[in-house]
C-alpha cells in the first residue's frame, strides 16, 4: 500500500488500467495515509465515505472501459471551493457551519472527470495568510517538520493542499493563488504548484478573497500531474465574467521536451533582493544553469517596478477583500451572533466570526477605499499595477519565460513570524506575476542547508502555460528532487 | 410662463430642483442573474444564488438590460458612452445581501441629454439630463410581520434600475410634475420601463434648494423615495416653504436627506448617519468594463419607435388636433395607438374631440384604462362616421355612445335597435312641424308680430315631437319656410 501513495497520478492511472489495483484500493491507501497523519491536521472536513462511494463509481467505469481522465484518482480540495453537500468553511468561524447547495465550476470539472474527493483541506482564513496560521481550525503542519523535528509551517494560504500532497496523503489537491498562495506552500512542502493565467480557471463557486487576483490551480507532486490536473480544471465558464473564452490546449504535451534550444529565459535583476540568503542565490544559479545545459538562452532582464509590487498588492487585495467579505454579516447564512439591533448583529457577528488577520485586511481595505484616501492608495496602486504589467509586457518581447526563486527562504517554524509585515515578505517573488495575471509555477528544485525544500518559480506570458510547464519539467528532470513520499 | 416664486415674509424666493428618477428596467430577468423580475410573486420566490450573495457567486451582466438603458438614453436625446464601468457602492443593510450595490459611478452608460416638457397652455421647456446609470435594486425589509423580528424579501434584490439624473433646471412643482410625466411617457413608448408608480417601477428622489433672484445656488436637501407625481409636487412645495422659513428665521439650511410625510404635509430628516456614509465606490472586479461599438448603438437607434414629441407634432400638423389634445393623446402610447386606429380615414379633429371628452370622461367615471375601454377604436370611428354623414345628430350620438359604452355593441346596431337614426327627410318632418304650428297658433302670431326669439321654442317643440331625432339643420330650414 505504501507503494501506492508514493506514486504519481500518471503512474496510478497506468496501474488502474493494468488492474494492478482497484480505484477502491487506491482510495483506501490515501485514506489510511491521511489517517496516519492526523497530527498534521490536513483536513477541515474529511469525507471518507464519499471518497469510497466515488471510488466505487470510478471502478465501475474502469471495469466497463468507460473510464475518464481522473477516474480512481483521490484528491483533496482546498476548503475555499464550494462543494455541494459538504461543509465549506474558508477555514473561518464565520462559515463554520456553511454547507453549499452548489458545486464550484472547477471542482465540478474534476468530478466530471472521475476524480475522487478525500475531503476539504485547511488553509489560511479566507486565503489570507502565508503560513496557515490564520485558520480558525488550527494550522496544517508541514510534513517536512520531521526532518528538523520542529513544527514547520506548510506556507499558505493553500498550505493544507501542499502538505497533503507532500505527505503522500492525496495524489493532488486544488489550491487558489491570490498573491502566491499556491506557489509558496508548494515550495515549502517540496511539491509542484501552478497558478495559471488569470481567467484560465473559473472563479465561480470559489469563496472570493480578491477577485481581480484569485485563480485556482493544482498542487501535485510532478509537473506532468499538474499539467493533467490543469487540463481538467481549466475552461471558459459563462458564469464568470472574467473567465477567458479560450480553448484549453493539452498541457501534458508541453511537458517532457528536454530540448530548450531557441528558448529565452529571463533572469530579472530586481529579484536579487538585499539580504537574500546564499542558498537561495545558489539554487537560482543552479536552476538557470540547468536550463542553459538544455540549450536555453539565459538573459538578464529588468522589471523596474518590482519593488512596488508588494505594497501595491497589499492595497489592492485588501480593498477588494473588504468588499467581498461584506456579505458575511450573520443575516443569511454562516455564524450569527443574534442581537436586537441590526448594527449590533453586524458588529458582534463579524467581531466573533473573523480572525485577526482577516480583520486587519478588512480595515486596510476599508481605509484605502475611503473618501480622501482613495486617490492616494487605491487609485495609485492601480496605476502602479499597470506599470508592473507594462514591465512584464516589455520583458516578454525579449524572453519566453522568467526564472526566479519562489520564496526568499525555506519553510519557517510555526509561530516564528509574528510581525505581519515580515509575513507579507514571503510573497515578494510571487506577487508581481499575480498582479499581472500571468501564469507562474513553483517546482521543487533543491534543499536548503538544513534539508528543507526550496522551489524555483517560472513565470510565463499570458495564456502561455505551455512554456512554463516545459521549463518546469526540465528543472524537475534535472533537480531529481528527493520527495518525502 | 410666469416665474414661480415662494413669497416669504421678507422676500421672494426662486426654487431650484433636480430630480433623480429610478426607473425599473422592463426585463424578464435581473441585471446580473437569471431570476425573474415578476411583480407580486411570493416573498423570496425569485431569488438566485447570486441574488442572495452566496459565497463564491459571481454577477453576469444581462445584455437585454444594457440594450434597454441604451434605448432609454437615445429616447432622451442623450449621449451613449461607449465605455462604462460597474462600480460597487459599499454599505451594510439587511436587505442588501452582498454588502454592496453594483452601480455605475464615474463612468455611466449614458451621458448628457435633454427632454422637452409641455404645459397645458402649449408652452414648452427644455430640461437637461445629467446622466443615466444602471444599478441593482435592493431587497425589501418587512418590519410588520412579527413583533420582534424583521423579515427580508429578496425578490427585488438585483432587479435592474436606471437612475435618470436631471440637471437642476426645474424651477417649479409643476415643471417637476411635467418632467416626470414626460420621462414616464418616453420610457413607456420605448418599452424600457412600465412606469407603474404604484408598484414602485418608477420612484423619485428630489433635490430642492431656494435662493433669492440673482443669488448663487442655495444649500440643497434631498427628499427620498417619492412614488407619485402628486407627492413629488407636494414635497417640493413643502420643502421649499420650510427652507424659506428657516432662512427667514435666520437659520442655515443643512445639506441632508429628508423624508416626506404626505399625511402631516411635512418633510423631516431621515434618521440616519447619512453624512457619515462613505460608500467606498470602486470598480467591481467581478465585471469587466462595458465596451460598446457604434454599430451596436446604431442598430438600437434604428429600431426606436416614434416618441411623444414626434407624435404630438404629427397630430397637430396632419390631423388638425388642438395643441392641448395632442399633448394629452401623445402622452400615453396606448392612447395614441387608440387614436390612430379610430381616426383612420376620418376627421382627426372630430375623433380627438370624442376621444378626449366622451371616452375619457366615461373611462374616468368607471375607473378604466384605455386598454380596457368597452368601445373599441374601430367602433368609436364608426360612431364618428354616423355623425359626419348626418345619420345621427351630435346630441343623439351621445346617447348612442352611452349605450355602446354600456353594452359594447356596434354603433350601427345601437342606432337600429333604438331607432335613434336622425330624421332627415322633409316628408317626415313637415307633418311634425305642421302639428307644432297648429298646436301653438297663439305663439305663431306673436312670432309673426316680431317676437323672433320664439323661433327657438318652435325648434325645441319639433325636436320633442321627433323624440330628438330630427335633423336640427333641416328643422331650422323647414320651420323658417313655414313660419315666414
Amino acid at each position: 500500500m505504501s507503494e501506492i501513495v508514493s506514486k504519481t497520478i500518471l503512474q496510478i492511472k497506468e496501474g488502474l488500467k493494468k488492474r494492478e489495483y482497484s480505484a477502491l484500493e487506491v482510495t483506501d491507501a490515501f485514506i489510511s495515509a491521511s489517517e496516519c497523519n492526523k497530527k498534521l491536521n490536513f483536513y477541515n472536513t474529511f469525507t471518507k465515505e464519499k471518497a469510497l462511494e466515488m471510488a466505487k463509481t470510478s471502478q465501475s467505469r474502469i471495469d466497463s472501459g468507460e473510464d475518464k481522465i481522473l477516474d480512481g484518482i483521490p484528491i483533496a480540495i482546498k476548503d475555499l471551493f464550494c462543494t455541494e453537500g459538504t461543509l465549506t468553511t474558508a477555514s473561518s468561524k464565520i462559515l463554520g457551519n456553511f454547507i453549499p447547495n452548489y458545486e464550484s465550476t472547477v471542482t465540478q470539472n474534476l468530478w466530471d472527470a472521475g476524480a475522487i474527493m478525500l475531503g476539504k483541506v485547511g488553509c489560511d482564513e479566507f486565503a489570507m495568510g502565508s503560513s496557515n496560521e490564520t485558520s480558525f481550525f488550527g494550522e496544517v503542519i508541514n510534513p517536512w517538520s520531521k526532518v528538523i523535528n520542529k513544527n514547520l509551517s506548510p506556507g499558505g494560504s493553500s498550505g493544507g493542499s501542499a502538505a497533503v500532497v507532500s505527505a503522500g496523503a492525496a495524489l493532488a489537491a486544488t489550491g487558489t493563488d491570490t498573491g502566491g498562495s499556491i506557489r509558496q506552500p508548494a515550495a515549502f512542502c517540496g511539491v509542484t504548484g501552478i497558478k495559471p493565467t488569470y481567467g484560465r480557471c473559473s472563479r465561480w463557486g470559489i469563496i472570493a478573497f480578491a477577485s481581480s487576483l484569485d485563480q485556482a490551480g493544482p498542487i501535485t507532486k510532478t509537473v506532468n500531474d499538474s499539467a493533467l490536473m490543469l487540463n481538467v480544471m481549466s475552461g471558459f465558464d459563462p458564469k464568470d465574467s472574467t473567465s477567458a473564452n479560450k480553448n484549453t490546449p493539452d498541457f501534458l504535451k508541453a511537458c517532457g521536451n528536454f530540448n530548450l534550444k531557441n528558448l529565452k529565459v529571463g533572469i530579472p535583476k530586481e529579484y536579487q533582493i538585499s539580504g537574500m540568503s546564499s542558498e537561495i542565490i545558489n539554487l537560482w544559479e543552479t536552476g538557470y544553469g540547468w536550463l542553459k545545459d538544455r540549450g536555453a538562452d539565459i538573459i538578464e532582464v529588468s522589471l523596474p517596478h518590482t519593488k512596488y509590487a508588494l505594497p501595491t498588492y497589499y492595497v489592492i487585495a485588501p480593498a477588494e477583500a473588504s468588499s467581498n467579505l461584506a456579505r458575511y454579516d450573520g443575516v443569511k447564512y454562516g455564524y450569527r451572533n443574534s442581537q436586537n439591533h441590526l448594527d449590533d448583529l453586524y458588529a458582534n457577528t463579524r467581531a466573533d466570526g473573523f480572525g485577526n488577520e482577516v480583520k486587519r485586511r478588512i480595515l486596510i481595505g476599508t481605509y484605502v477605499l475611503s473618501a480622501g484616501y482613495y486617490d492616494a492608495y487605491y487609485r495609485k496602486a492601480q496605476r502602479v499595477r499597470n506599470l508592473i504589467i507594462q514591465d512584464f509586457n516589455k520583458v516578454f518581447k525579449d524572453v519566453d519565460v522568467i526564472l526566479t526563486p519562489t520564496t526568499p527562504s525555506a519553510a519557517f517554524e510555526v509561530g516564528s513570524q509574528q510581525d505581519p509585515i515580515s509575513m507579507y515578505m514571503n510573497d515578494v517573488f510571487t506577487v508581481p506575476a499575480s498582479l499581472a495575471g500571468l501564469p507562474a509555477m513553483s517546482v521543487p528544485s533543491g534543499l536548503s542547508t538544513n534539508g528543507l525544500p526550496l522551489g524555483l518559480q517560472i513565470i510565463g506570458k499570458q495564456f502561455d502555460e505551455e512554456n512554463v510547464l516545459k521549463v518546469a519539467s526540465n528543472i524537475e528532470d534535472q533537480a531529481k528532487f528527493p520527495f518525502l513520499n | 410662463m410666469e416665474k414661480f416664486l415662494i413669497h416669504g415674509e421678507k422676500d421672494d424666493y426662486e426654487i431650484v430642483v433636480g430630480l433623480e428618477v429610478h426607473a425599473q428596467v422592463n426585463s424578464q430577468s435581473k441585471l446580473f442573474s437569471g431570476s425573474s423580475t415578476n411583480f407580486g410573486s411570493k416573498p423570496n420566490e425569485n431569488v438566485s444564488l447570486v441574488d442572495a450573495a452566496m459565497p463564491g457567486m459571481l454577477p453576469v451582466i444581462n445584455e437585454f438590460c444594457i440594450k434597454q438603458a441604451i434605448k432609454s438614453g437615445l429616447g432622451l436625446n442623450a449621449k451613449i458612452n461607449k465605455f462604462s464601468v460597474f462600480d460597487r457602492k459599499n454599505y451594510f443593510y439587511a436587505d442588501l445581501p452582498q454588502g454592496y450595490q453594483i452601480s455605475q459611478y464615474s463612468d455611466p452608460i449614458v451621458g448628457e441629454g435633454t427632454v422637452e416638457i409641455n404645459f397645458p397652455d402649449g408652452a414648452t421647456k427644455k430640461i437637461g439630463i445629467e446622466r443615466i446609470h444602471l444599478e441593482q435594486d435592493a431587497g425589501k425589509s418587512l418590519h410588520d410581520q412579527h413583533p420582534s423580528k424583521s423579515y427580508i424579501d429578496l425578490n427585488r434584490s438585483g432587479v435592474a434600475l436606471m437612475e435618470i439624473v436631471s440637471k437642476p433646471d426645474i424651477s417649479s412643482p409643476e415643471e417637476a410634475g411635467a418632467y416626470i410625466k414626460k420621462i414616464r411617457s418616453i420610457l413607456r413608448y420605448l418599452g424600457t420601463c412600465d412606469g407603474n408608480m404604484e408598484q414602485g417601477s418608477l420612484r423619485c428622489d428630489v433635490n430642492v434648494s431656494v435662493k433669492k433672484d440673482g443669488d448663487p445656488l442655495g444649500i440643497r436637501c434631498e427628499i427620498k423615495n417619492l412614488n407619485s407625481v402628486r407627492f413629488v409636487m407636494q414635497a417640493i412645495t413643502t420643502e421649499a416653504n420650510r427652507q424659506v422659513e428657516e432662512i427667514e428665521n435666520g437659520n442655515e439650511i443643512i445639506q441632508e436627506t429628508r423624508l416626506f410625510d404626505a399625511v402631516k404635509s411635512e418633510t423631516r430628516p431621515m434618521r440616519s448617519k447619512e453624512n457619515a456614509h462613505d460608500y467606498r465606490y470602486f470598480p467591481d472586479p467581478d465585471l469587466i468594463p462595458l465596451v460598446l461599438t457604434d454599430e451596436y448603438i446604431n442598430n438600437i437607434k434604428i429600431s426606436l419607435p416614434s416618441l411623444p414629441d414626434q407624435i404630438r407634432k404629427n397630430l397637430v400638423d396632419n390631423y388638425g388636433v388642438s395643441e392641448y389634445d395632442a399633448s394629452v393623446i401623445s402622452e400615453e402610447k396606448e392612447i395614441s395607438d387608440y387614436f390612430f386606429l379610430a381616426s383612420k380615414g376620418r376627421d382627426g379633429k372630430l375623433v380627438s374631440n370624442w376621444l378626449t371628452t366622451e371616452l375619457f370622461g366615461s373611462l374616468n367615471k368607471n375607473n378604466l384604462k384605455i386598454e380596457d375601454s368597452p368601445i373599441s377604436p374601430e367602433q368609436l370611428g364608426e360612431l364618428v362616421d354616423f355623425i359626419s354623414d348626418g345619420t345621427i345628430s351630435g346630441r343623439i350620438a351621445k346617447d348612442v355612445f352611452a349605450e355602446m359604452f354600456e353594452t359594447k355593441k356596434n354603433p350601427s346596431k345601437v342606432i337600429d335597435e333604438t331607432g335613434l337614426k336622425q330624421i332627415s327627410s322633409s316628408d317626415d318632418l313637415i307633418p311634425m312641424i305642421e302639428r307644432v304650428i297648429s298646436n301653438n297658433l297663439d305663439k305663431v302670431d306673436e312670432y309673426k308680430n316680431g317676437k323672433e326669439q320664439l323661433f327657438g321654442f318652435f325648434v325645441g317643440q319639433v325636436m320633442k315631437e321627433s323624440s330628438g331625432k330630427a335633423n336640427p339643420k333641416l328643422v331650422n330650414q323647414l320651420l323658417k319656410e313655414k313660419l315666414n
